[in-house]
């Protein structure tokens, strides 16, 4: 089991190697400072319990001597400025350097990552790992590795110069010292439950809050608020018991271990004054220990801190890997479409999303130039799934798809969806300007292409009517905008770019159908000579394609056009009888 | 920070002992160089064993209760703080949970969502160390200073040379770095937004082969974080050796002419030992200060949005007193109603009349931005009309409470919303009084029967955050089968069937239609087949009422309401006008 554990670690850390190789120079200079500065600062004690000794008493004073040690001091000094000021500076450059680096390589492979993760996997879990995680990888492995190097560094050096001045004190030094450091330890294992308690507590509330919230409107209106709250207190309560008992816990850890060290410190003071009265040690020596012995704890405190730092460091590490690390999707551009008329084959096409859940089995398609395509169903019968597939958003399983005789799998996706232009359900515009979001997929158009187009998909009118026009600055879920009227713009954006097919999956579901029977006609004009699918409810959008699918549980029941489905008496004719209330 | 301070009072003993103690913790420590300098002016001086023993056990003592006073003084920090901040959590969240929806969406959500969540958390860990270390650090820097002044007076001056030095430093430092700090969270921000975008639009992006502005884009934003996070870097890079100097050439100094008095028998040995510590302590407290001024900085943002939203009137809708005089028997009447939603000055609605009487069922037919659904929000009193009158029941719709309101109405939003919890919990919602026949009924009504039973556990099945294991057709259902349990006088569905096959659609309207208790019916549509069977219904069109009628009237006088009707069901097939 930690075997395992170890190997998966070992992995991490030759990974973490590989990242940081280009820096490898400014890490090793990072250490030589670090060295130096460490080296500096320990002979800053020395120097003084020299000086303290050059006092022999009144009238008494070693001038001479005294000069010598300023002026080593001030060397010790300006060296330890030097040295600390450029290791500052490098590992500065190094954390943000590859911070930034990981983030773009991990948005980069997320840009061309498949759909089938991004469908399936937390948002938020990816937007964490690209911010947070890149933030604590970096911070925790750099700072941590140089506090542990620092920290090595000054124990050993401690040790040396403790034991050149007087080896038995400095065994009460290097023996009790560590006392501290299983405290603090002792206290941390404590309080981990606690802090686990205490994490758990804060996600419960929060998603709590979160729901609520947001819902704000529909729990008014159910008269809700009360239980809300009631339910609030009670976690909050539980929150506020969790944290008070981790946090007033570990906070002891700094008292405790700063207790041990006093108690080291007075002990080094009795017996240096001791072995000093019997002429063992002068009392500039035993300054020098005071000062070390009152230092000597810090390394340690802040090794310990490391290691959890590292580990914690190594975990984000992994999170934010394996997301640069994805296999890119393989791309073939054996083949390569241009002038596409749009005629396009499903052969023996068979597609699910689980494996142990069959959904399209053995679909076939022909579909000539120009056709209009209309899919129809109940709701999860499959409909955008076929989309997914055409646009391979997901991959067929079996059979395969063609347009105008190409396997869509011998070129490359850029290639393939070039040639659709797409609107969906959902409209997904992005944070930026009117104009930014328009220009999407055409950003050569000029100016008045733009406003014909929107003009042709009635969306200039509100358009015009916004603060700023064309310019007006939108996020990507503002409230600003109504959902009819993002769709407008998500059509306006497609009319703009006119690729040779055309893919509106619901495309109209928000806007009212005056308009959207404007909209029509602008469609009309678009659809003209285009290969065209259309996903809807609305049966009269539908009736006058050249060949309709009637899609129920991922199969494709009926295939016909208006008037032969009508006239067969199956699900399409049940369907379109009910729309239209004709049922008795 | 009136607003902190009111909080803290409710835990005044706490907030006032813990610094008391820390700073009892701190002259503990300030004696500490004095005994070494006696340990070495007196007992090592003039060999006195016992004396250095002694010395050694006080050194102890003051260990000990410097201990013991540091543990209270935490104990205290931590309680007064996460019961405040605790105690803000819940006053906060009540205030949030009391707002009308003008000052909600005012706000926005994911804003309301921060300042409970990170701005609160900010602020206890803020009070936190704020207790611990407001009076340690400064008691310790100054402290130190007295205390060289207790030794000899001319070396408190070199102290308050170095201590002014050092204070110029930080605050030079903190200063030019704080507002970069600032900017780098807000592109932090960014890119962690951008993330998202990226996420949620990853399908149009693709089809649109969109990718490499996308990529240009981002790198551009972590770039520019990068340049911001260099530039304060290189600054703060200089704090640690700077102080270090600084204090260190104090160290120098105290030895130069430490040695000077020495000489001339002014001052012991043990005490220039005395002042040098003094010296290295202010080193580690000024560190902690100036750390815990940042702390504090990033609070003050915190404490002021956490103000405002508290500051905020909650619920600004009119009261208006009950007079029981008026028709009863008009489930719903809009008397002349304009309205502007806050902040617009075009009205939303102008001049809207029309009435429904009970057991009536009444459809509203417009296009987009035609105002449906704010008849609908009026209706509920989520906004005062800004002129005209709406009455429910006889009643002013202002003189009820939201849970009268409540009882009485039973609303289906747009948006189909279900909470985490379980399916029958989302039906019952909170509200006293439902049975499990209710639930059952409901559930048939509303054409949900079929989503429970598929589900594994039925009623008790699970909904996951976000409904994501339920499809949009089967959410809109369960929350129709919510707004029918309560078994409402009045029941709004404000375009509730969008995401259901027509059939189901149909099948829907008919059992609204049948409902036993003949409720109030209004249905707000797109569709026209949603709307041509009710009583009557309203046409609007860009907020005005422009027919008011039945289907056939409509259809024969009204163009608006007949070019939707043509839309849908085009003309040329004369079976479907029957």
């Amino acid at each position: 089991m930690s075997k395992k554990i170890d190997k998966k670690q070992t992995q991490i850390i030759k990974r973490v190697l590989q990242e940081l190789k280009p820096y490898r120079f400014h890490l090793i200079a990072s250490l030589i400072c670090a060295a130096f500065t460490v080296v500096f600062t320990l002979m800053i004690p020395v120097y003084i319990g020299e000086a303290v000794d050059c006092m022999v008493g009144v009238d008494n004073i070693d001038t001479a001597g005294l000069w010598k040690i300023v002026g080593k001091m001030a060397f010790a000094i300006a060296g330890t400025f030097i040295f600390q000021w450029i290791m500052n500076r490098l590992n500065n450059y190094v954390t943000y350097d590859v911070t930034k680096n990981m983030r773009q390589k991990a948005f980069d492979k997320m840009m061309i990552m498949p759909i089938r993760h991004i469908d399936g996997h937390s948002h938020g879990d990816y937007m964490s790992r690209i911010t947070t995680d890149a933030d604590v990888f970096s911070d925790g492995l750099l700072m941590g590795f140089s506090q542990l190097f620092t920290g090595v560094l000054t124990i050993l050096g401690t040790i040396i110069f403790m034991v050149r001045v007087n080896a038995v004190i400095a065994l009460v030094v290097i023996v009790f010292t560590p006392v501290s450091l299983l405290v603090a330890k002792f206290i941390a294992q404590k309080t981990y439950a606690m802090f686990q308690l205490q994490a758990k507590n804060r996600g419960e509330q929060t998603s709590y809050a979160n729901e609520m919230i947001e819902q704000q409107r529909v729990v008014a209106a159910f008269a809700y608020r009360e239980n809300a709250k009631e339910e609030f207190s009670v976690l909050n309560q539980k929150l506020a018991d969790s944290s008070l008992k981790a946090t007033f816990f570990s906070s002891i850890t700094n008292p405790a271990t700063r207790f041990v060290n006093s108690l080291i410190y007075s002990g080094v003071g009795v017996a240096g004054a001791l072995l000093a009265i019997s002429g063992g040690i002068s009392v500039g020596g035993l300054t020098s220990f005071l000062a070390y012995a009152s230092q000597y704890a810090k390394p340690f405190n802040e090794i310990s801190g490391v290691v959890t730092e590292l580990q914690n460091a190594l975990a984000c590490g992994a999170r934010i890997f394996e997301m640069m690390d994805e296999k890119p999707v393989e791309e073939s551009d054996e083949n390569f479409l241009q002038n596409v008329e749009g005629t396009i084959e499903f052969s023996d096409v068979s597609f699910s999303y689980d494996p142990a859940k069959p959904l399209i089995e053995h679909l076939n398609l022909s579909i000539k130039p120009g056709w209009r395509v209309a899919i129809v169903g109940p709701t999860g019968s499959g409909k955008t799934t076929l989309i997914n597939l055409l646009m391979r958003f997901y991959e067929i399983t079996g059979g395969s798809i063609t347009i105008d005789g190409v396997d869509i799998r011998s070129i490359t996706r850029k290639n393939l969806r070039e040639q659709f232009g797409m609107v969906l359900q959902e409209t997904w515009l992005m944070e930026g300007t009117i104009r930014d979001n328009l220009l999407v997929a055409n950003p050569d158009a000029t100016q008045e292409e733009m406003v014909a187009a929107a003009k042709m998909s009635h969306a200039h009118g509100f358009i015009k009517r916004l603060p700023q026009g064309y310019d007006t600055f939108i996020t990507s879920d503002d409230g600003s905008l109504s959902q009819g009227e993002r769709q407008l713009l998500c059509i306006t954006r497609v009319m703009l770019a006119l690729p040779p097919m055309l893919i509106l999956d619901e495309a109209t579901s928000s806007i009212d159908t005056r308009t959207e029977m404007k909209i029509q006609s602008a469609f009309q004009t678009m659809m003209e000579g285009r290969t065209s699918f259309v996903v809807a409810h609305r049966l009269s959008t539908i009736r006058e394609a050249d060949v309709i699918l009637y899609m129920q549980d991922g199969k494709v029941l009926e295939q016909g056009n208006h008037k032969e489905l009508l006239a067969k008496g199956g699900y399409y004719a049940k369907l379109y009888r009910k729309q239209f209330g004709l049922e008795e | 920070m009136k607003f902190l301070l009111n909080y803290l009072k409710e835990y005044k003993k706490e907030s006032i002992l813990a610094p008391v103690f820390k700073m009892m913790e701190a002259i503990f420590e300030l004696l500490v160089p004095l005994v070494m300098a006696s340990i070495i002016d007196v007992g090592i001086a003039n060999r006195d064993v016992s004396y250095v023993i002694r010395m050694s056990l006080v050194l102890v003592l003051l260990a000990v209760v410097g201990l013991a006073f540091a543990i209270t003084a935490q104990y205290f920090a931590a309680k007064a703080a996460i019961f405040s901040a605790s105690k803000m959590r819940e006053d906060l969240f009540y205030h949030i949970m009391d707002m009308s929806a003008e000052s909600h969406s005012s706000q926005g959500s994911s804003a309301l969502i921060t300042r409970i969540t990170s701005d609160i958390n900010q602020l206890q860990n803020g009070i936190n160390m704020f207790l611990r270390l407001f009076l340690r650090s400064p008691f310790i820097v100054f402290g130190a200073m007295i205390m060289a002044w207790t030794i000899r007076a001319k070396a408190a001056i070199i102290f308050a040379i170095i201590i002014l030095c050092l204070s110029l430093v930080v605050y030079g430092i903190m200063k030019s770095t704080l507002p970069i700090f600032a900017t780098v969270q807000k592109k932090l921000e960014k890119v962690f937004l951008s993330v998202g975008e990226n996420l949620e639009g990853a399908r149009v992006i693709r089809a649109f082969g969109n990718q490499e502005e996308q990529l240009q884009d981002f790198r551009e934003k972590t770039g520019s974080l990068y340049a911001d996070q260099i530039h304060a870097g290189k600054i703060s890079a200089l704090l640690n050796p700077v102080t270090y100097v600084l204090v260190n050439l104090g160290i120098v100094l105290l030895l130069w002419v430490g040695a000077d008095w020495v000489g001339a028998g002014i001052l012991a040995k043990g005490e220039v030992v005395a002042l040098v510590n003094y010296m290295s302590q202010i080193l580690v407290e000024l560190i902690k200060l100036a750390n815990l001024i940042v702390i504090l900085m990033r609070c003050v943002p915190s404490v002021g949005r956490v103000a405002e939203v508290m500051d905020m009137q909650a619920d600004q809708r009119r009261v208006a007193q009950k007079d029981t005089t008026e028709e009863k028997e008009i489930a719903l009447k809009f008397e002349d109603v304009t309205f502007c939603y806050p902040g617009s000055s075009e009205p939303s609605l102008a001049n809207i009349s029309f009435e429904a009487k009970e057991h009536e069922r009444i459809g509203i037919i417009g296009g987009t931005g035609s105002g449906k659904s704010t008849v609908l929000q009026l209706m509920i009193h989520a906004y005062d009309a800004t002129s005209g009158r709406v009455t429910l029941f006889g009643e002013d719709v202002a003189s009820y409470t939201d849970e009268e309101l409540e009882k009485k109405i039973g609303m289906v939003f747009q948006k189909a919303v279900l909470f985490t919890g379980t399916i029958r919990e989302n039906i019952i919602f909170g509200r006293d009084g439902i049975t499990e026949k209710d639930v059952e009924d409901a559930l048939q009504w509303a054409q949900a029967k079929d989503v429970v039973q598929a589900k594994e556990k039925g009623l008790d099945e699970e909904v996951l955050q976000g409904a994501r294991n339920f499809s949009g057709g089967q959410r809109q259902r369960l929350t129709i089968a919510r707004a029918l349990a309560g078994k409402p006088d009045l029941i709004l569905l404000d375009d509730a069937s969008s995401a259901l096959d027509a059939s189901t659609d149909a099948r829907l309207r008919k059992d609204l239609a049948e409902l036993p208790w003949k409720p109030t019916v209004v249905i707000v549509s797109q569709r026209a087949s949603s709307v041509m069977d009710a009583d009557r219904i309203l046409v609007l069109d860009n907020g005005e009422c422009v027919g008011w009628g039945t289907h056939r009237e409509l259809l024969q006088s009204n163009e608006v309401y007949r070019e939707i009707y043509h839309s849908q069901f085009p003309e040329e097939d004369g079976e479907q006008n029957e």
